[in-house]
């Protein structure tokens, strides 16, 4: 199966974990990905802050690239791995859709670079949405050799992946459930804590420390009081908030989390029998060792 | 040219149609069309002196058919009908012409208005030309009437036309009639208690001997036409001889299995397999739930039949559905409502959450016959709450579930904090509201009754419930999250105790039964009423007619005085004995019949027979609702429709095309 | 009959915040002020004014203090606001508006955060030379203009792990074709659009 697939800025370097883990699996998964072509940022949450039309004109010229390349086979699905990217990207085409004048501005600006982009010309998904609805949990269960038996996973959804759902969204935008899913399917036990899919403050650890580090010490604090052992993430600024923020927050709340917060590829990547190293293991702050140990014990007992 | 002599009348309607249509002009054009004897234009074409003008052109200046051109047939078309009829002209020489809501009322170019005023009035004027005498069709009324749905309104209905001596059968799809009335425990705002002036009511109807009560029974076909239905009713098997039990209630005492009331209570407490919805039930009969009925499913116990003392044993598992036809003049829907269902909000917690409740299942809590026998419990069954969440808005003006306001939460949320105030003396009450709606007697009262008893009013719309303490303050409690508007502030409201006041919903099944009785729902499901302000009660079908909360959010009020005002239509009905049909019906023409019956199984009202023995179909006049669709399918076209005959329809048509028609064809050469 | 014609009025500013907001219609004028979206806010309790407070400022036509609130500065983008708003309000939306207002009125110098532009004004500063955004650069040059002390601790501290564990790069990269980028977004200024 042919996708499109835009990593953004954070899987190049910050969260390579999560394109090399994402990489590994689509193998046997039998997903083909096709990056497009010189892609630019999204401009995060930041662009859309300064000057509106420019903005979209950002996206949009992705956006026209992806329509434009041939080999994006199945229907020019465009997948994004980043969840702001992802709601960057889905956003553009959707009011552009909506909003006749602002598609014609927004064309104009991308005739300046000799691209166009026709709205609705791509479908944008999130990784775990294809990998959740077109691959499906009887493939994936299949693929599993080494069930991540006796591990308690919370996974994590964040909120840009399933809000807003004025543009549709593939799961409950207030109680989602595909990542929960996904994890049992891998054999692990899944944590269903309620914070699952509230904020971890997104940019606001540069902004004001004070509140961002409220909301990531009480999604730990959350997932800690149901005795989790790790999260399981969709998105990188997630990823990066509650993994390097963890010590800030310790500091400040006289905590003494040590929660491990992986993508949910790289646990993906564990459970079908592939070596850590290859999966981006070793990047995070928090060290994930007793993920990987308590998987190695639980796999041993059920032998 | 016909030696017909039509007189045109153009209305102003004040500056309805005159603002935009150029009535003068209209009225002058009109009076150079052939046939016309008399055109004019006049401002109230409805009123006394209006309808006179009608009435004395007739009669000087020998009209035969008169074209009136004003609003809707909707409106009008009797009035002018009538004042034809005064006149001395047989009603069905009148045509109307509609222009002002099919033209003034649509735009405000002059131009354009005016042209097509000429063209609808002209339309009009070809058309009434071909009009045939008509004779509306008597139509006898049959004194019985259905009311399907058992609660208030329904009850209401029934015991006001049985008590004016007409015949009632009341179909109720329950094992009890009673509804969601039966259910509560106080109503606001005199907190009378609900049993205590239902179950008078309930019993009067049991007991009438002009209410045939057919309970635990559902309408399964309509066929007929007001004044003649005849319904079949499905009375389910209750698997209990209703001529020999006598409703001691041993076979429920002695079944050994319990299964959770989902209807009744709310799904907080348990009934037997065989049971009656509450102790208070009309009839007394129970029913066996074969679901879950062990005999039924694994052909086991039998305790119920085992026990049963009468001679002979009422038990009865060879029991069968039984299907009955009923004939009856006109049917009243009082179908009720569904309550919202609170899990489709996942931030308020029901479900997940355990001490969340839905209003009905703490409406059941609160109720001395109740699972906890009155006493406010959390769902351990056992610690009283010391503080107490009440949502107002679950549901209801939302645009993500239901638009509307539901018209009684603000008042029963406010009964439940009093209700928490006098179980619980001690009890923190808090209720969470957008804005405080108490428009009824009594009810604006009611609100400063509990604003006395130190209720706690928070006006913000509760963001979510949730169990996640951020401090130790909120450790084993449910926290509500709202903003309190009136501060400003974002507050966290620690409490052991949430009832989400969900809103009223339209019947699940509520377009499948509009379906059934040939009538409409809205977008949200509930029953179509004949006209907002003036006709609630009635629908667009002549015959049957709405009252409660099936036709929309209502406290019982004004359920009562629905119900009562369909008796009272039905009633007015019955008296006159006879009730005069428009005469708009197809006819076959016999002689040119084929006899290919396609136009048999076309007819939605089943009006058409077939003779075998002339191989030739007929419309039953009677029956027929004048839909034309038999009409329109004849492939040999000897089907007319009165009133709408071949003429007269396309005489329309080249009338409205006036203009077009008439111009000279461009010859080469010309 | 007098018909009468309409006379011409200056823009209200809710009419100005609805014009620069982006898509179909944001529904700001439906608001009726329940308070769902200052209830779900995460970092509602923080701000000066909540959601729900500033919309009934913008009705009131309070532009010079609604822009000079922080309450747009706090939004983290949790989308949870929108999603519950009974009246669908496309609150997040409105509040990427205001952000722009304020920046181009300077208001939001008279803010509580006033540096919160100056994070996005360095990012996108980044995107439009390279391409990519650039986060080194971009937490380097922010901290040290805003928060000098804070810039070493967290160079010293965090900063030095991400780069430890090879998360941080300390050169940018540019895209290939950055001048077709450049034309673009030059173009769409230029354009100026729906604000």
């Amino acid at each position: 199966m042919k996708y499109g697939y835009y990593p953004g800025c954070s899987l190049e370097r910050n969260a390579y974990a999560y394109h090399q883990s994402a990489m590994a699996v689509a193998e046997p998964l039998g997903i083909d990905f096709i990056e497009v072509e010189d892609w630019n940022c999204c401009g995060a949450t930041e662009y859309i802050t300064i000057d509106l039309l420019p903005a979209y004109a950002l996206v949009s010229r992705n956006l026209a690239i992806a329509a434009k390349q041939e080999q994006n086979g199945n229907g020019n699905q465009l997948v994004a791995p980043c969840s702001a990217c992802f709601l960057n990207l889905k956003k553009a085409d959707h009011y552009m859709s909506e909003s006749p004048e602002l598609s014609e501005q927004v064309n104009q600006a991308l005739a300046a670079g000799d691209l166009n982009y026709e709205p609705g010309s791509v479908t944008v998904r999130h990784l775990l949405d294809i990998i959740v609805t077109d691959i499906g949990f009887n493939n994936i269960e299949s693929k599993v050799t080494k069930p991540l038996t006796n591990l308690r996973i919370a996974p994590y959804y964040g909120c840009l992946m399933v809000r807003p759902a004025n543009i549709e969204s593939f799961d409950n935008q207030e109680y989602p459930n595909s990542l929960d899913k996904l994890m049992k399917s891998l054999g692990a036990q899944v944590v269903d804590y309620p914070l699952k899919a509230h904020c971890c403050g997104g940019h606001m650890t540069q902004i004001s420390e004070n509140v961002a580090l409220g909301l990531i010490q009480r999604l730990l604090k959350n997932a800690v009081d149901y005795d989790a052992d790790a999260i399981a993430t969709v998105c990188p600024m997630c990823q990066l908030n509650l993994d390097a923020y963890q010590d800030a927050v310790n500091k400040r709340y006289g905590t003494n989390y040590r929660l491990p917060i992986l993508y949910f590829t790289q646990l993906m990547g564990i459970a079908f029998g592939m070596p850590p190293t290859e999966l981006g293991f070793g990047k995070e702050i928090v060290d994930a060792k007793p993920v990987l140990d308590k998987i190695e014990r639980g796999r041993l007992e059920n032998e | 040219m016909s030696e017909e002599k039509v007189g045109v009348y153009i209305c102003h309607c004040g500056t309805n149609i005159a603002k935009t249509v150029d009535v003068e002009e209209v009225a002058t054009w009109a009076g150079e069309q052939p046939n016309v004897e008399i055109a004019r234009e006049y401002k109230f074409m409805c009123s006394s002196l209006g309808q006179d003008l009608i009435e004395e052109d007739i009669k000087e200046k020998g009209l035969t058919r008169v074209v009136v051109s004003s609003c809707s047939p909707h409106m009008h078309e009797k009035t002018f009908r009538t004042a034809c009829e005064r006149g001395g002209l047989n009603p069905f020489f009148f045509e109307m012409a509609n222009i002002r809501e099919h033209d003034s009322w649509i735009t405000d170019d002059k131009e354009a208005a005016t042209k097509k005023a000429k063209a609808l009035t002209n339309a009009a004027i070809e058309r009434v030309v071909h009009h045939q005498p008509l004779e509306p069709i008597p139509v006898e009324i049959n004194p019985n009437t259905l009311v399907v749905g058992g609660g208030i309104s329904g009850i209401t209905a029934a015991l006001e036309l049985a008590d004016a001596g007409y015949h009632v059968y009341l179909v109720e799809r329950e094992p009890s009639i009673g509804g969601h009335m039966a259910q509560l425990d106080k109503t606001f705002p005199t907190l009378d208690c609900s049993a205590c002036i239902l179950t008078p009511k309930m019993v009067d109807v049991g007991q009438h001997p002009n209410i045939t009560l057919l309970t635990y029974s559902e309408v399964e076909k309509v066929d007929g036409y007001l004044g003649n239905y005849t319904v079949a009713v499905r009375k389910k098997a209750r698997y209990v001889d209703e001529e020999h039990c006598t409703g001691c209630g041993i076979c429920i005492e002695k079944c050994p299995f319990k299964v959770i009331d989902n209807i009744f209570e709310a799904g907080l407490g348990e009934r037997k397999v065989i049971y009656r919805p509450f102790p208070q039930a009309v009839p007394k009969y129970p029913v066996i739930d074969t679901e879950n009925c062990v005999y039924f499913q694994r052909g086991k116990c039998k305790a119920c039949q085992l026990f049963c003392p009468t001679e002979p044993n009422s038990i009865d598992f060879e029991q069968k559905d039984e299907i009955i036809q009923i004939q009856v003049g006109n049917i009243i829907l009082a179908t009720g409502y569904d309550l919202f269902d609170t899990r489709r909000i996942p931030q308020y917690g029901y479900g997940r959450l355990a001490n969340v409740f839905t209003s009905l299942e703490f409406e059941r809590m609160v109720n001395a016959a109740g699972p906890t026998d009155g006493k406010i419990l959390l769902r351990d069954m056992e610690t009283a709450p010391e503080t107490v969440a009440i949502v107002h808005c679950v549901g209801s003006r939302d645009k993500n579930y239901n638009e509307y306001c539901s018209k009684v939460c603000c008042m029963y949320s406010l009964k439940f904090a009093h209700l928490v105030h006098e179980r619980l003396p001690g009890a923190e009450v808090y209720n969470f509201y957008i804005d405080m709606r108490t428009p009824g007697k009594g009810y604006e009262e009611f609100y400063h009754r509990l604003l006395e008893e130190g209720t706690h009013f928070i006006r913000g719309r509760v963001a979510e419930v949730t169990d996640a303490a951020r401090n130790p303050g909120e450790e084993g409690k449910l926290i509500v999250q709202a903003e309190d508007t009136l501060i400003g502030k974002q507050r966290r409201i620690p409490v052991d105790m949430v009832i989400l006041s969900a809103g009223i919903e339209a019947r699940s099944d509520s377009k499948e039964i509009s379906q059934l009785f040939k009538m409409g729902c809205d977008f949200d499901g509930f029953f179509i009423e004949r006209h907002p302000k003036l006709d609630p009660i009635a629908t667009m079908t002549d015959g049957i007619y709405i009252a409660g909360t099936c036709q929309g959010p209502k406290d019982i009020p004004e359920s009562v005085s629905q119900g009562a005002a369909a008796a009272a239509r039905v009633s007015s009905l019955i008296s006159r004995g006879t009730v005069m049909m428009e005469p708009i019906r197809a006819s076959i023409n016999q002689e040119e019949c084929s006899g290919c019956r396609i136009c048999n199984n076309m007819c939605p009202y089943n009006a058409i027979v077939f003779h075998e023995d002339r191989h030739v179909s007929e419309v039953i006049t009677a029956l027929c609702q004048g839909c034309g669709t038999c009409v329109a399918a004849c492939p040999s076209g000897i089907i007319s429709g009165a009133h709408f005959t071949n003429d007269q329809v396309l005489s329309e048509i080249e009338g409205i095309l006036w203009d077009v028609r008439k111009q000279p064809e461009l010859v080469p050469g010309d | 009959m007098v018909t009468a014609s309409p006379t011409v009025r200056a823009q209200t500013f809710l009419e100005e915040v609805v014009a620069a907001t982006p898509g179909s219609d944001p529904h700001l004028q439906d608001c009726i002020q329940c308070g769902t979206c200052g209830g779900s806010c995460p970092s509602g309790a923080d701000m000066d004014h909540t959601p729900r407070a500033l919309f009934a400022m913008i009705g009131a036509g309070m532009k010079d203090q609604v822009l000079r609130s922080n309450t747009p500065w706090y939004c983290v983008s949790c989308y949870f606001c929108m999603v519950r708003c009974p009246q669908e309000v496309h609150i997040t939306d409105i509040m990427y508006t205001l952000k722009r207002m304020a920046i181009k009125n300077g208001l939001y110098k008279e803010s509580t955060t006033p540096s919160a532009a100056g994070f996005s004004e360095t990012f996108i500063d980044y995107v439009e030379n390279y391409g990519r955004s650039f986060e080194f650069g971009l937490a380097t040059r922010y901290h040290l203009r805003y928060h000098p002390v804070k810039a070493v601790e967290m160079a010293t501290g965090m900063g030095f792990d991400m780069y430890r564990k090879g998360r941080m790069d300390i050169t940018p990269t540019r895209i290939k074709n950055l001048n077709q980028l450049k034309a673009i977004l030059d173009k769409a200024k230029e354009i100026g659009g729906t604000e």
